[in-house]
């Protein structure tokens, strides 16, 4: 038992935009940055419709593998002017959203042992009481062969963490649908 | 040692809960795979954003109008500590809500209620040294909503924190005491009955300011960490 109970969830509801969502937040880096990406995809409900009021936050590690934070004191560069915080509602029509970032850098797991570059996705809406969740990892990437978060993941679902190299612009694309329930939803993790 | 930030208690409600219709097609079926938290959830983007953010506390007035909002004027004060009850300094605390009429600004609010044209219904603080934070605002009307045949959200205030951490993300929702639509309403209920009061402000007559505004206090508990850190024993 710790000295107070946590604070419950409740949904984030149909109408935070206005006090959560602020222009540009989607889009991480600047435009000259190296190895600029793309990252876009739907979030889908238990029947496949769009869920047109999802909030997405993403937070990672900068293309070097450094997190701008207190607890990462290890000897990895900062960025100037990238904090690995993006935020973005889904579209009102599609259950769309992007993001333009860079490819995050490796960075160790608990034990020092590396991880795959990944993303961490928080996804929130009207109907869900509390938030999910995610990863998105590289599916051309080597190094998910070896990431340790991913072999505790059955291997039949982890496909599902996979963003895959999508046509696009002249930044470099991936694609990262989110999906709750049915067979092919996507791995939530109780983080 | 490693730290790390102890689980989501079970005192939050249930991702699905049949009576909040909207949970039944938006709810994870499989179980959620347990992490061993590393640093992407040890780290998080609270106090890289809390470093850029520039404070709006006063909902009364920050429409840039120049005219005040209409209603009861309110303050809601607190603190943000975690479960081992250690304040959560400099944490930015995003804040959103209906006007006293129960109408939201946003175009997909379709109850005919009037809008306020000094009322914006969003703010934004940090946390001071010891975890405490304060909004000036009015107090909210309830709203009819289409989860059931005359179904009303009792009045509330939306909360979002980040926390420290990624593990620390909250969103949640303040309630008013003494509020007889809190036993009618499924999202309020999905939260488990012990845990329930810890959504509801207390009325505070110190915080009060006369022939001004009513004070609430409510406090919002994170996750804590989990590790104890090594302590020197003395010889
Ligand atoms: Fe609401």
């Amino acid at each position: 038992m710790t000295a107070r109970g946590q604070t419950p969830s409740q949904t984030v509801g149909p109408f935070f935009h206005d006090g959560l969502v602020r222009e540009g937040e989607n889009v991480l880096s600047r435009p000259d940055a190296e190895g600029r990406i793309r990252i876009e995809g739907v979030v889908l409900d238990g029947d496949r419709n769009p869920i047109e009021d999802a909030l997405i936050e993403i937070w990672q590690a900068n293309g070097h593998g450094r997190y701008r934070h207190p607890s990462d004191v290890r000897d990895v560069p900062l960025v100037d002017g990238f904090t690995g915080f993006g935020r973005t509602p889904t579209d009102p029509a599609t259950g769309g959203y992007w993001f333009e970032t860079v490819k995050p850098g490796p960075v160790p797991d608990a034990e020092g042992e590396m991880q795959a570059p990944h993303i961490s996705v928080i996804v929130s809406a009207r109907g869900m009481l509390k938030h999910s969740f995610t990863r998105i990892y590289f599916a051309d990437d080597d190094a998910i062969a070896s990431d340790p978060v991913l072999a505790t993941v059955p291997e039949a679902r982890r496909s599902t963490l996979l963003a895959t190299p999508a046509a696009g612009g002249s930044v470099r694309t991936y694609r990262f649908d989110i999906r709750f329930g049915g067979s092919d939803e996507t791995v939530f993790f109780d983080v | 040692m490693h730290e790390s930030y102890l689980p989501r208690d079970d005192d939050h409600p249930p991702f699905l809960y049949a009576d909040y219709r909207s949970t039944v097609k938006r709810s994870p079926e499989m179980s959620p795979v347990a992490i061993v938290q590393t640093l992407s959830e040890v780290t998080g983007p609270g106090p890289a954003v809390s470093e850029l953010t520039t404070e709006d506390a006063d909902l009364t007035t920050n429409a840039g109008t120049g005219g005040e909002a209409i209603g009861e004027r309110i303050i809601v004060t607190g603190r943000v500590i975690d479960e081992n009850e250690e304040p959560v300094p400099d944490t930015i605390i995003e804040v959103w809500q209906a006007n006293s009429a129960g109408r939201y600004i946003h175009q997909r609010d379709d109850h005919p209620a009037p809008l306020d044209p000094n009322f914006i219904g969003v703010g934004i603080t940090k946390t001071g040294p010891d975890g405490e934070y304060r909004f000036t605002s009015i107090r909210p009307g309830a709203y009819p909503w289409k989860n059931h045949p005359n179904a009303w959200r009792p009045p509330h205030i939306h909360f979002s924190l980040m926390g420290p951490a990624l593990a620390t993300r909250l969103i949640t929702q303040m309630y008013f005491p003494g509020d007889p639509l809190h036993a009618l309403d499924p999202i309020f209920n999905s939260v488990p009955a012990p845990a329930r009061e810890r959504l509801v402000a207390e009325y505070d007559h110190d915080v009060t300011i006369e022939n001004w505004a009513l004070g609430y206090r409510w406090d919002i508990v994170l996750r804590g960490k989990s590790a104890t850190p090594f302590e020197e024993v003395a010889p």
